[in-house]
């Protein structure tokens, strides 16, 4: 599948099938610090990821202290 | 997963609720999530008119999107920061918002009306840019509500934005600070009102709320902002939180219902002790404010 990463934008490849919990864990990123979106729609970790399926993992840490 | 609600498809899970949701299930308890902070902390009269501190991001927009839709009257406030194509950007953002729904949103331009911006007031005080940018809000929020006759500032700071800032006072002990933490500043003399609404709600579900709600926000990460402290700490709650769901909320709650107090009247001693800045009239310790202090060396006094 394509994967869009973001800060800095890149895409990766990866293969299909998978869960959402398991891409997240090959690209090494914590559940809690992203939303995953395929196609538009959000989707939960337990979600199944096919391999032609495009995927948007969005950050959402912001870093503003004030 | 399936709604926690009506046992559709769900669209986000919440690991410190143990719970998921469906869009509409999840827009009403970001909905249902604000108003009980509100309701808990006392933070907004039905009738107060409310200025949201807008930057173009998720959280801002989110809270001005959750306000207008609990029924308060709320209008935004985007300062221009003038850092590069990242305030462009987000400029973009908060007026095509305030466009697409024909809310008023007021814009101050640091550079324009100030005489400086964030990268040259880094640069004259040789300190980290989110300090000066910090600062800058602080100051020119409540000028312009006081001045503009709002009765409360409201800011998007969500639950990582306390967890992250507590841990950073908690490992300093900064007493000041810690008095000051707390959802609902009062107003007194010279300040207005401010409260944070998002309290209760992850930056996790903000990003969902506006994705949900079709608002175009900026997802870039401020590149002023890259790598510093309050990023490092916000990872470390993550992965803390990761490992044990709730954590953060355990944290920043715990801190509020049993501690908070005894760290409060180191913030009120402060405010007792405040004159009148010699250059703007605002609150200050000194005889010029730091705001001033900031825009003199800037090169904008």
């Amino acid at each position: 599948m394509r994967v869009l990463l973001r800060n800095p934008r890149r895409e990766v490849e990866v293969p299909g099938p998978l869960t959402v919990a398991a891409l997240l864990a090959r690209l090494d990123l914590n559940p809690e610090s992203v939303l995953v979106i395929c196609g538009d729609t959000l989707v939960t970790r337990d979600a199944r990821l096919a391999d032609r399926d495009t995927v948007e993992i969005r950050p959402v840490m912001s870093g503003g202290a004030a | 997963m399936k709604c926690r609600v009506c046992r559709g498809p769900a669209v986000i899970d919440i690991r410190r609720h143990n719970a998921a949701f469906c869009d509409q299930h999840f827009l009403h308890h970001c909905r249902e999530q604000v108003r009980r902070a509100v309701k808990d902390h006392q933070m907004l009269l039905e009738d107060d008119r409310v200025l949201v501190a807008v930057s173009g991001g998720k959280d801002s927009l989110a809270l001005w999107d959750l306000l207008v839709e609990l029924g308060y009257d709320a209008d935004g406030l985007y300062l221009g920061l003038g850092i590069g194509d990242y305030s462009d950007r987000s400029t973009d953002a908060a007026r095509a918002y305030a466009a697409e729904r024909g809310h008023k949103l007021h814009e101050v331009d640091l550079a324009a009306d100030y005489g400086y911006d964030i990268p040259s007031a880094a640069a004259a005080t040789h300190r980290a840019p989110c300090g000066a940018c910090g600062l800058s809000k602080r100051h020119l929020f409540n000028t312009v509500a006081i001045g503009r006759g709002y009765d409360v500032v409201a800011t998007g700071h969500n639950l990582d934005d306390e967890a992250a800032v507590l841990l950073g006072n908690v490992m300093r002990w900064e007493t000041g600070y810690l008095g000051r933490q707390h959802p609902v500043l009062p107003d007194a003399p010279g300040f207005v009102r401010k409260v944070k609404p998002l309290i209760r709600l992850g930056e996790r579900e903000m990003a969902a709320y506006c994705v949900l709600r079709g608002i175009d926000y900026i997802v870039e990460e401020c590149p002023m902002a890259e790598g510093n402290r309050h990023l490092g700490y916000k990872e470390v709650l993550n992965a803390l939180e990761d490992r044990s769901p709730g954590t953060k909320s355990a944290f920043v709650f715990g801190f509020l219902d049993r501690v908070h107090e005894r760290f409060a009247g180191d913030a009120g001693a402060e405010r007792a002790e405040l004159g009148e800045c010699s250059v703007c009239g605002s609150p200050t310790t000194g005889d010029v404010c730091a705001f001033c202090r900031l825009r003199e060396r800037a090169g904008g006094g």
